[in-house]
């Protein structure tokens, strides 16, 4: 062990450098820091409560299990909502990873599986829908997230977001000047007719830091990046962001929370804007500005296509 | 020492003793995409690595855009 490489709190040997904090950590106190950063968080913008009845969105991977793990270790109760989004065997081993931590905590996890309730899969509904598969896969999970969150009778729906992912979206909103995504990309959206919460507890995490956190407590998590996600934009906006990172540390976490501090603020009347009437959807009665919600329309669309492997849509992307 | 890699899986054989750092760079991996495991515990940037260890290094990002 390098005798300079000192936990900035105990001096005992670190485990990890934190060149944004400009200290390195011990295990014990990495773990501190870690939850201190999710409790500023929940405080400064009133994330959650006490009294709310909450339900962790869970994929198997690091940042919604690490989510899970902070909330518990900070007080919070929480069910998790596991999606079966179809990937072939990168969903089903994603599954098991989020069944054993459950499992191993005594937790409870919702599950919906697209294929079985709804007829289709992601890989199909990209072929359906001849766009990105992450643009089905999104539209999916936030409707499923939604409508098991207001099923259950959830009052806050959590999401493991972290500091990286926020600040890609931010990269790629500020680019095409996205006002509208711009104002609604906030820790928190309360709830509406129709929505519930929606609050990320780990945006003042980096993903180094959410991995490190399930590495430091024992969690197994599925390392291996979705194979439909490889070469996306969102990808590349993080490799942008995290060479800046290298060369000036602090940079993702000034980039976001000062957006969130000083420019949201600014566009707070575009939010109010975009909730102006909302119908309900003729098929499911969801929220919607259409006769028919962009989810139903896409089980009709997806549901009644032939099914399509996974390998046909990642063939040669790695 | 061996370093176990993704994207795609492999191991690769790195002669003599590094600092993760150095290990990382000279891999063209970027430090803050990377976490560096050495028998199930993490190994901070200026750790020392030596030449018959077993390395994992992990990369961190996650791709969804939701």
């Amino acid at each position: 062990m390098n005798p300079g490489s000192k936990c900035r709190v105990c001096r005992q040997p670190a485990i990890i450098d934190l060149p944004r904090h400009n200290a390195n950590f011990c295990a014990e106190h990495f773990v501190e820091l870690c939850k201190r950063q999710v409790a500023k968080a929940i405080d400064h913008w009133h994330l959650l409560t006490r009294e709310d009845r909450i339900l962790v969105a869970v994929s198997g991977g690091k940042d919604s299990l690490a989510v899970w793990d902070l909330l518990a270790e900070l007080g919070y109760a929480a069910d998790g909502l596991y999606v079966g989004l179809g990937i072939g065997d990168y969903s089903d081993v994603s599954a098991e990873y989020a069944r054993g931590f459950a499992r191993a905590r005594g937790l409870h996890l919702v599950e919906v599986n697209l294929r079985g309730e709804y007829g289709y899969d992601i890989p199909t509904a990209a072929r359906a829908t001849r766009r990105v598969p992450c643009s089905a896969c999104g539209l999916s999970k936030r409707h499923l997230f939604d409508k098991a969150a207001l099923d259950g009778g959830y009052t806050a729906l959590v999401t493991g977001h972290n500091l990286d992912d926020e600040a890609a979206v931010l990269l790629g909103n500020t680019l095409r000047w996205e006002i509208d995504y711009l104002a609604r990309q906030l820790p928190l959206l309360p709830a509406r007719d129709g929505f519930p919460k929606k609050v990320k507890p780990l945006v003042r995490l980096t993903e180094r830091e959410t991995a490190a956190w399930c590495v430091v407590r024992g969690i197994d998590y599925l390392v291996d990046e979705c194979p439909m996600a490889v070469g996306n934009k969102h990808l590349q906006y993080k490799a942008t962001l995290n060479q800046m990172e290298t060369e000036s540390p602090g940079s993702k976490a000034s980039f976001y929370l000062n957006f969130v501090e000083r420019m949201a603020p600014m566009l707070a009347g575009r939010l109010a804007d975009d909730r102006g009437a909302l119908g309900s959807c003729a098929e499911c009665g969801a929220p919607t500005s259409g006769d028919v919600c962009a989810f139903c329309r896409l089980v009709a669309t997806a549901s009644a296509h032939e099914r399509v492997p996974v390998e046909l849509l990642t063939k040669g992307k790695r | 020492m061996q370093v176990h890699l993704r994207n795609p899986t492999r191991v690769v054989e790195v002669a003599g003793r590094r600092k993760v750092h150095a290990l990382l760079t000279e891999l063209g991996l970027n430090r803050e995409s990377h976490l560096v495991i050495r028998n199930g515990t993490l190994v901070p940037g200026d750790g020392e690595l030596d030449a018959d260890d077993e390395i994992e290094i992990r990369p961190v990002i996650s791709g969804g855009a939701t």
